[in-house]
Formats: structure tokens, sequence, C-alpha cells
């Protein structure tokens, strides 16, 4: 680890918090139908969208009702994009003439982009036409991330004041959280991987005459505005199959760093935006100081990890100044690739600058866990709020008694209800990911796709479900995905780990909204302080991640002890 | 009946005695609860407890494994050594709770004697006292009339409609001076199982055979009719979840393990599972509540449901009375103002003597007052001295003796009595106090007016700071009082409360309280007339009197057998202090996991993975032996926490925020750390013992 390593690392945090402030705000008034400086270019545009779809965006809804609508987006979402897959060989914009994808494929990965996980069991440049690119993926790029948006916003709404009976219109939230945040942000941030060196074209892949004489295909395509609002969404589907390390798709240090900011900037302000609607700021800073927390410590990890490297390699005559270089590229180097890959697992983007399949085991464990723990640090955009609030709900019900009142937040009593809802959302995860895995790794059909033998094999299929259930999409390589097999476990995994969630969690919502807002007293838990963000830190480690450690020490950690020892499988 | 009255007398002592003596070392509660604990193991009264029943079910496996490896002929040493304290995990749990209802079932045994099997004397006609029918009291049906007479006990509860009785209710207060019981008013309700002392009365049953409040009360004490209350059912729902997950993730290593060598064997994972599920809080829960209860009976408070008992640690709105509760109840002298030109040792002097043969308990302070301020020390009445009593007419008191004549009395009567005017100054002073909520009396030597005496109703002593305390918690007090707005406001400043409702009605009350409830507020108020009862059912904790009508007693969800309203204050401690031990065990016990896990995890895959040996930080001696301590640990831990469980965990008003500081240090950090050295120490002692 360097100085100017860490100085990199402070400075794209730095530019974090200063963003998420006044993003934080503007969300919070978008949210809640004020006017803002986008108004007079956009305000028509979002009524026309209105008129034309018969939404009257006053109109408030109740838990089922938000959620329902949610539901039914989102089933309508998968067909249309299941269709553009499975057809798109005789559909324009297909320059390459990409034939259609097959059905397990186009089933996962039209799952994929409608949770917001875009886990890519295919390949972009081999597999998928612009028109698919464009009109499928980077549409739900847009719409999933507004409706994980959304569905945070309701449930913050929630805790906002006492006896409500809506939690806002599902149609208005997403229509304004895609008009007003996602649009003019990727729109910015497009552009200035335009300036990086980003390719934006139609055009079809260029054939280039090698300095051997040979002839090689360079792909290419509409790929900066994608990879904006994968990153601004986090999506993490990148436009070429080895993600940000292409180097059309991260060209600079600097632009990895922009990725880097782009897909933790909403997600830490959203924290600010519920600090907000609930009308208490330092509640939102409790949420951010944990995630950031969280986040840095990640960082510190991989980082340690990876520039310590591997002693085996180091016994071969690597030099140790290097560290573990494997998978990595040399433009970004160890820091940013460390801060990338805590950010792109904390945040469930699931975008890579660096190959997790070549980290020391260490370094690889950090994102396998940062999943395991419900992709809460920060999580996705609105995903890591829900996420986060739902262990917040769960730490005040554990801790809060000790004060000597039955358990509230924010003034809100959590009972009965809240608490098997709360315990439903978080059984989906373990379930998901340690069920899948332990069937996985003793099918025969599926051992065939794992890679490699010994601990490191079963990191292979345990991040492939972490992955999928977490909704994050990386993957750690190493794992021929394609099959039938994987195809349809991983894409009910990220079918589950976005759905079974969010039903809970919002009938959580619903029953909270309805609640009298208990009023703050001397005699009320405190959860705008340093002492709770200490707390809710320890609930989502014992409750969140405690499950996961013997199939961690089953994998990275036998391999890394194993590595010290100098074993190799 | 002398033998009936000595032996009510007894039983109101021994039940006294009980509350204060029974402890948790009581061998006979010990013993009792030990054979309960083994009754408790039946499935189908665990199944109420999810935790524990798993532990039981997986107990169950295990104990079948150990013995067909003994069978089998393989060795079966360490499966039968995890089985045994897998069911002694089970058994501790068992016995928490036995000791817990021990102690109330104790109290109720004492109670079941007291109860009446006596026959009754059923009126055929109401009005006729002279034709009555032996009937035994358990057959008597709501709205019979029966008549007590001195000696008899009282066959079931009910109202008075006629005559008037001293009862001895020993049986149910434990206090045994008798108390007066007439119809009509607010002393007409009488419990069965008292007995009438003196007088005779005419009772119109209101109890159905078997609800009476004895019926109840035993109940409530043994716990039969215990009925999780709406926090437990949410913790419940919590340790069945994270038992599930626990599950999942030990069901689950048996694929994992498998894809680089052998999966551990069913007793390892069985001491896993245990270990990890929140078997601590899981076998306590139900002890805490009891012992709540429990705390409250031995505070002479009986409460209809543990979801009173809860709702009394969420209060934070206390509605109560003024008279009483936060006054003393009766005036006191306070203050003498002397007329302008008199000297105020004059008007003292002149008090005292017009005092000297007044007997009320106004009287006796203008004495009391005189002596502690002014170092008067009343003289023995002169046998020559002729007294002028107070009468309801004159409303004036006095003394006429060596030639002088000293009356003290309300302001009108003697000024008319003396015919004199009241200097101006005097007339201010006087319309002062009145406005104060003081009452004042004048005093006149020889006629003449001297000065005036301030009567007020006193203010606790130390109620300002009790106030203060229940601040620092959150809870704000609201006086209650008939006064008006001017007097009310004076004494609440000097009471320190935070609010007050004065000129106050039923109706004002019960408005209050639904207000306050739409804000969110948790309310408790204390009351004894009829005109109480809506409120008191309105509230979320209404403590009724047991001195108080029968609608009140049923209005209410808790009733205080000393009828002392200002207990309700620690009420909401005793509420308090429940949710706070909960709390404190269930963080206690899913901290405890993050040991559990260094301990067994590397014994569990050292097998496989020699190298995560580097994981078993606490240095455990074997694998064997990390799991066994493990084990150990989470079945000792039970015991070891019950008289915390059963005391409960000490509650200061320092506020929440401090509160929660010091009990997260203590039981989060500390359960953090405690395994590790528990762990440590048992694999030590088993080491030092030579069984591994």
């Amino acid at each position: 680890m360097t100085l100017i390593g860490w100085a990199q690392i402070a400075l794209v945090l730095a530019c974090v918090i200063a963003a998420a402030m006044p993003l934080g705000r503007f969300i919070a008034q978008v949210s809640a139908g004020e006017r803002t400086f986008l108004h007079p270019v956009l305000g028509p545009l979002e009524r026309m969208i209105y008129a034309a779809a018969g939404v009257d965006p006053n109109r408030g809804q109740g838990w089922k009702a938000y959620t329902l609508s949610m539901l039914a987006f989102s089933a309508v979402g998968f067909a249309s994009l299941y269709a553009i897959l499975r057809l798109q060989g005789v559909l324009p914009f297909n320059p390459q003439g990409f034939s259609g994808m097959a059905p397990y494929l186009a089933f996962n990965t039209a799952v994929s982009f409608v949770t917001n996980t875009n886990w890519q069991a295919y390949s972009g440049e081999s597999a998928a036409s612009y028109l698919s690119q464009m009109a499928g993926l980077t549409v739900h790029n847009f719409v999933s991330a507004a409706t994980g948006i959304a569905l945070a916003l309701a449930l913050s709404r929630a805790f906002a004041a006492g006896g409500l009976k809506n939690l806002g219109n599902f149609w208005a939230d997403l229509v304004r959280m895609t008009l007003y945040v996602l649009l003019p942000l990727a729109l910015i941030v497009g552009l200035a991987f335009v300036a990086m060196g980003m390719p934006q074209t139609l055009g079809a892949y260029v054939e280039a005459q090698t300095l051997e004489g040979g002839t090689q295909v360079i792909a290419r395509g509409p790929v900066a505005f994608q990879v904006a609002i994968k990153h601004l969404g986090t999506n993490g589907g990148g436009f070429f199959g080895v993600n940000a390390l292409h180097p059309f798709e991260g060209p600079s240090a600097l632009a990895t760093a922009l990725q880097t900011w782009s897909h933790i900037v909403i997600p830490f302000a959203l924290c600010l935006t519920f600090g907000a609607i609930v009308g208490n700021r330092r509640q939102g800073w409790v949420l951010f100081a944990v995630m950031m927390g969280f986040l840095v410590a990640a960082t510190a990890i991989v980082y340690a990890a990876e520039a310590a490297g591997n002693p085996l390699h180091l016994a071969g005559g690597v030099d140790p100044a290097l560290g573990n270089m494997e998978g990595k590229d040399v433009r970004f180097g160890h820091a940013l690739v460390a801060l990338f890959t805590a950010a792109t697992t904390g945040a469930s983007c699931g975008a890579v600058n660096a190959m997790f399949d070549s980290f020391t085991p260490l370094g690889g464990m950090v994102p396998l866990f940062l999943m395991q723990l419900g992709e809460v640090l920060p999580g996705g955009v609105g995903s890591g709020l829900y996420g986060i609030l739902v262990f917040a709900l769960l730490a005040v019900f554990i801790a809060g008694l000790m004060v000597g009142r039955t358990p509230e937040f924010l003034g809100k009593k959590i009972q009965a209800r809240e608490i098997k809802l709360a315990m439903l959302a978080v059984l989906v995860l373990p379930a998901t990911i340690l069920g899948f895995t332990a069937v996985s790794v003793v099918l025969p059909m599926a051992v065939t796709s794992i890679q490699d033998a010994g601990p490191h094999g079963l990191s292979e299929v345990l991040y492939a479900y972490s992955s999928g259930a977490g909704n994050n999409g990386s993957a750690f390589g190493g794992l021929t995905a394609d099959t039938p097999w994987f195809d349809t476990t991983i894409g009910l995994a990220m079918l589950l780990g976005r759905f079974a969630y969010v039903v809970p969690m919002m009938a959580i919502a619903g029953s909270l909204a309805a609640k009298v807002k208990v009023p703050e007293s001397a005699g009320t838990f405190p959860t705008h302080t340093p002492l709770f963000a200490g707390l809710l830190a320890g609930v989502i480690l014992i409750v969140g991640g405690l499950q996961f450690l013997p199939s961690l020490a089953l994998g990275p950690l036998a391999e890394h002890f194993a590595m010290l020892a100098g074993k190799t499988f | 009946m002398p033998d009936v009255a000595s032996a009510m007398a007894h039983q109101g002592e021994s039940r006294r005695a009980m509350r204060t003596a029974s402890t948790l070392a009581d061998p006979a509660i010990l013993s009792r609860a030990a054979l309960d604990a083994i009754r408790k193991l039946d499935p189908r009264m665990l199944a109420r407890n999810p935790v524990i029943f798993v532990t039981e079910v997986v107990s169950l496996l295990v104990s079948v494994l150990a013995v067909r490896a003994a069978l089998l002929g393989e060795p079966w040493g360490f499966q039968a050594g995890i089985a045994v304290w897998l069911w002694l995990t089970v058994l501790f749990a068992t016995f928490a709770e036995a000791v817990a209802e021990g102690r109330g079932r104790a109290q109720a045994d004492s109670l079941r004697q007291t109860r009446t099997t006596t026959q009754a004397k059923l009126l055929v006609r109401p009005d006729d006292r002279t034709l009555w029918l032996p009937r035994a009291a358990t057959e008597l049906q709501v709205g019979d009339v029966v008549l007590v007479e001195a000696g008899d006990l009282i066959p079931s509860d009910g109202e008075v409609i006629e005559g008037i009785a001293s009862v001895n209710e020993a049986a149910v207060t434990g206090e045994s001076a008798p108390v007066i019981r007439e119809s009509g008013g607010d002393r007409s309700a009488v419990t069965g199982g008292t007995l009438v002392v003196s007088g005779s009365i005419v009772v119109r049953v209101t109890a159905a055979p078997g609800s009476t409040f004895l019926d109840r009360m035993i109940a409530l004490v043994e716990g039969a009719v215990r009925q999780k209350t709406p926090n437990e059912v949410a913790l419940d729902i919590l340790l069945a979840g994270m038992t599930i997950i626990f599950l999942i993730a030990v069901a689950t290593l048996v694929g994992l393990a498998s894809w680089n060598g052998q999966p551990p064997s069913v007793p390892v994972l069985a001491a896993l599972l245990i270990t990890l599920i929140p078997t601590t809080i899981g076998g306590l829960l139900s002890a805490i509540g009891i012992a709540g209860m429990d705390r409250l009976v031995r505070f002479n408070v009986l409460a209809t449901s543990g979801r009173a008992v809860e709702a009394a640690g969420d209060v934070s709105v206390l509605l109560l009375d003024k008279t009483g509760t936060i006054t003393q109840g009766s005036r006191q002298a306070a203050a003498f103002v002397p007329a302008p030109g008199v000297p105020e040792h004059e008007v003292a002097e002149a008090a005292v003597l017009a005092s000297l043969a007044d007997e009320t308990p106004e009287g006796r302070s203008i004495l009391a007052f005189a002596r502690e301020r002014y170092g008067i020390a009343a003289p023995e009445l002169p046998a020559e001295a002729k007294v002028m009593p107070f009468t309801a007419q004159t409303r004036i008191s006095g003394l006429d003796m060596g030639g002088a004549s000293y009356r003290k009395g309300a302001v009108d009567s003697l000024a008319r009595a003396l015919g004199a005017e009241l200097p101006p100054a005097l007339a201010q002073a006087v319309d002062r106090i009145a406005r104060q909520g003081a009452t004042p009396l004048l005093v006149a030597k020889d006629g003449r007016l001297l000065g005036a005496i301030e009567l007020k109703d006193i203010v606790k002593p130390g109620i300002r700071e009790r106030f203060a305390a229940l601040r620092r918690m959150g809870i704000r007090t609201v006086m209650v009082t008939g006064d008006n707005r001017l007097t009310a406001a004076a004494i609440a400043t000097e009471a320190g409360v935070d609010d007050f409702l004065a000129e106050a009605t039923p109706e004002d009350k019960l408005a209050y309280i639904r207000k306050a409830q739409a804000e969110g507020q948790l309310v408790a108020m204390c009351g004894d007339g009829t005109n109480d009862a809506p409120a008191l059912a309105q509230a979320d904790v209404g403590l009724a009197m047991q001195t108080g009508t029968q609608a009140a007693r049923e209005a209410g969800n808790m009733v205080d057998l000393d009828s002392d309203p200002t207990k309700l204050i620690e009420v909401v401690e005793i509420g308090k202090q429940l949710l706070i031990t909960r709390g404190a065990l269930t963080t206690f016990s899913i901290a405890n996991d993050v040991a559990k896990y260094f301990a067994i995890l590397p014994a569990i895959f050292v097998a496989q993975y020699p190298e995560l040996q580097a994981l078993n930080v606490m240095r455990l001696t074997s694998p064997e032996s990390a799991i066994l301590s493990a084990v150990i640990f989470n079945a000792l831990i039970i015991v070891a926490l019950v008289p915390l469980a059963l005391r409960g965990v000490r509650f200061t008003p320092i506020g929440a925020a401090a509160l929660l500081r010091r009990n997260l240090l203590l039981y989060g950090v500390g359960g953090v750390i405690a395994p590790f050295v528990g762990i440590k120490a048992i694999d030590l002692l088993l080491n030092l013992l030579g069984i591994y």
C-alpha cells in the first residue's frame, strides 16, 4: 500500500461525499413532486408521459397497490426483454448478424437486467445486437434502477408521519427518478466518458491489420452512454465481456475513478434523501457513516491483500513491490482496483475492473462477503437503502428493549408483523446462496462447470449465487455459467433476491406507515448517534454475515491459510 | 367464629412473609422446580418455544446416534457427551421457567387455602334478611343476593346493597387492619374470601363461579393463564427466524463440505446448530416474563396480563391525582401572616393557644408548625381553661384561659362572630392565600384580629426529584385536580409536574387520554371511583385501587392491593425493568455466537483443511474438546443467567441514551467477550480432568 494509493481512494470518496449532499436533497425534492431547476426543461416531458400512460401522479397508492404496480411493471419488462433477446436475429440494428439468444440464456439475461443484477452469462460483444444493448439492456439499466429508488422512497415515506394510508405513486416515482435523476446524470457522465475515449457509435465492428500482419476484429458500438448508466444505476452489465477492464470500457485511471464515483454516489445520496424525507438529517448521516465505514474497511483489506501479493508467486521470483498483479491492469493500479472492487460489490453494481478469480484468497473474499451481507454497503440504488433499513429495524428490535421501552424506530413501533416480514426478507439470502451452492457442488451436471479444484472451486460457485441473489451481477470467473442448470438457478436466485426480499419489505412499509408516530423524548432509543451506528454495524455482521462464515471458512479462508502454508490444489 | 378470624389474620401474615421472604435459593421451590423441569420436557409443551423445541429434537437425534454407535461397537463417548449436554441445555431452559413459576405457585397455594368453601346464605328475597337458604359458594351465580354476617367469609365478589360492615381483607391485600364496606358510594365492593369482622351486609354477587378476583389472582400468580405478550410474540418470531437461518447454514454445510472431502458427522453438526441458535434467550424468555409479573405481585400490584406490564414500560404520560399522590392530601399550617402592627410571634402564640384543644389534623399541624418555625412549645392544657370545640355550624374553635380568649376559624365566620372589619392589609393577605389554593384561617385574641394562618396541602417530600427522574426517562407527568386553574398552576409549579388538568371532570380525563394517545403517547393513570372507570379502561395502564368500586377494578388492567396511587411510578419502573432484562439477554445471546464460531468451525474443518487451525484463536486443546466446551458453555450460561432473569437487570433513570450505552457495553460487548473466556476455561478444565 502506498500513500499515493490512499490519496487516490480518499479523493474519490471525498468527491462522492461532496456530490451526495446536494444530490440527496435534490432526490428528496423530486420525490416530493417539488419544482426543481430541471422542471422548465423536463416538466413538459413528465406531464406528457403521465398523459400518455393515463397516470395521475398525485394519486397515492397503499403498499399493495404500489407493490403490484412494481411487479406488473417488472413482469412486462421481463417479457419484452426476453422477446427482444430471442428475436434479435430478425430485428434491426444488428450489424454483426447475431442470432437470437437460446431460451435458457435469454431467460437468465432478461431476469438479470429486470432485477438490476446484470449477471452476464453472455458476452456482450459476441452475443448481443445493438438493439438488444440499447432498447433492451440499457432501458432496463434505467428503469430497474429507478424501480429500486422508488421502492426505497416508498419505505422512507412510511417513517415520515403517523397514520399514513399511502406510500406515494409508483408510476410517478419511476418517471421522476428516471427523468430527473438518472437521465441527466447519465448524460453528463456519458459525455465525460466520450471525452475520455470511450466509443459511442452505431457503426459495425472494425477490422484492423495487426503488426504481425494478421487481422483483428475490434468490437465497438454505443458504449459510452450504456456504461454511464451501468454504473450510475448500479447495474454493472458491461458492453464488453470483460467489463471495465476492456480498454474501450475503462480507458484510463480517471475513467475507472469516475466509474467508481458513479456506482456509489446515488446509494450514498439516498441515505441523505431518507434523512430529508423523515425529517431527521442525522439519521441519514448515521446510515451513510455505517456504509462508508464498511466500504473503507473492505477497500483496505482488498488493497492490503493484493498489494502484499501471493507468497507462492514471490517465492517463484516475482518482484514483491508489484503485489498480485494477475488479472489487473497497470493502468489502474492496486488502490483504484481495491476501491472499485469494494464499491462494486458493496453497491450491488457488479462491474469489474479486475478479475476476482485472480485475486488473493482474502482479496477475493471481501467482494464475496460484501454481497452476502445483503448489498447494503452502500448497496444498489434504492436496494441499499431499503436493505439497511431492514437491518436497522432488526438492530432496534434486538437492542431497543435495553432502554426499557418496546422497540421503535423513528417513532414507529416494531412489532410481531414487522419482525416476521423482516425475517422473511433476511432468510432469502442464506436460503438461496447456501442452498443452491450446496446442491451445485455435489450435482454432477453442475460440477462439470467448475474450473478449479479445492476451496477455490467452492468460492467460484459460492460467488456466482451470492452475486445472483445479491443482485450484484459481478462474476468471480472460473465458472462456465451458461448451462441450463446455472442459467436457471442463478436466474431464480436473482428473482428471489429481488422480489422475495422486496415484497415483505413493502409489506413492512405498509404496516409501519399506518402506525402512529410516537413522539421522541428522553426515553426514546436514540438511533441518530455514533453508538447506534456501531450497533447497526454489529447487527449487519452478526445477523447478516455470521451464517456465511462456514462457507467462507471452506472457501477463501481455507485457501488463504493453505496459501500461507505453501499449499496448492 | 374467632377461630376463622385468627386463621385469617395468620394467613395474611403468611402472605406478607411470602412476598418478602421467598428468594431464589428457597430449597422447597428449587426441588419442586426440578421436578417440573422434567415434566416440561413433554414436546407438546415445548412446541410453544421454537428454539428449545429444536434443541430437544436435536438432542433426541444425537442420543439415538450415540446409542446406535454403542450397539455397533463404534466409539460413542464423544457422541454421548454431546447428547448429555444437549439434553441439559433443554433441561436448564425448562428449569428456569419452572423456578420462575414456582415462586408464584407457592403464593397461589397460600391463596387457594383462603378460597372459600363455606356455605353462603342465599337470600330468598333480597329485601328480607330473615329467610335464607344455605348454598355452596362455588355455585353462586351473578345476581344472587347473599347475607354476610360477622364472622362469615364473603362467598364471592359482589357489591354491598345494604348495610355496613368492617371487613378483614388480609387474604387479598395482606393487610390485616379491617376496612369499612358499605352500600352506595365508592366503598361498596367486596371481595370473595375476605372476612366480615363486625356488622352485617347484604351483597349482590357480581362474579361468575371460577372467575372471582381470588380465582383470577391464583391463575395469575400461577401463570396458568399466561399468554405471550405482543413483544414476546415478536421476539419469538425473531428467534425462530434466526433458528431457521442457522438450520440452513448448518444443513447446507453437508453439501459445501462434500466438495473437497467428507462432511462433518451429524453429532458435530448438531453441536454447531445448537450453539448457534439463540438458546440462551430462548430458554430464559418465559422465565423473564413470569418473573416480571411476580415482581409486581410482590409489590402488591396485580396485572391482568403481561401485556399491561409491557405497556407500563412504554408509558410516556402519567396522569396523577393531586390529592394523595402529589400532595399529602391533608391541609397543614404553612405560614402565619400578621395584621399590620402585630408581631409575627404574637400571632403564632395566639394560634397555638387557640388550637390547643383542636384534635383535627389541621389543628395539630398548627402546633407542629409553630414549634418548628417559632420554637413555641405547646403548653399543657390548663385545668381551668374553657374549651370551645370546632363545630360545623360555628367553624370556629378556641380557648378561654387566664381571662383571655383565643379564637381561630374560617375567615367569614370569625369576622362575623367578632363583628370586626378586616384591616385592608389582612384582607389582601387572606385573598392572596385563597387564590393560591390554600385555606386562610383568622386568629383573634380578646376579640382583636391578630392575623391569618395559611393552611396548605403540602407537596410530598421528594416527589419533585421523582418527577425529574421520570422526565429523564422521557415520561411526562400530568397532575389532575378539581382545583381551579390558578391553584392548580401554583401546585404544579411547586411539584414540578409537566402539565396539569384543572377543574378536571372524569370526562376531561378521558378526553385528555384520548388526545395523548392520538399523538402516539401511552398513558397510565390510577383511579378508584365508578366515574373513573371509562378513563381507566381507556388508559394503556389503568391502575385501580383495591378499595375502589367494582366498576373501577374491572375497568383497570392492574389493581393495587395497597391502594396507594403513588405506586404508579414504581409500576412503570417494573415494566421498564422487565423490558430491559429481556433486551439485555437477547443481545447477550446473539452476541455470544461470534465466539462459538471460532470454537467450533476450526474444530469441524481441521481434518479437511489442517491450515484452518489458524482460526482456533482460543487455542482449544482438540477438536472434540473444542466442540464439547462450546456445547457445555452454551448449556451452563442458561443456568448462570437464571438469577439475572428472575431478579431483573437494574433500572436507573439516567435517560435512554446513557442506559443504552451502559447496557450495550455490558451485554453486547460483554456478550461477545464472555464466551471466549468461558469456552477456554471449560476446555482447560476438561483438559485438567483428563477427559481430553
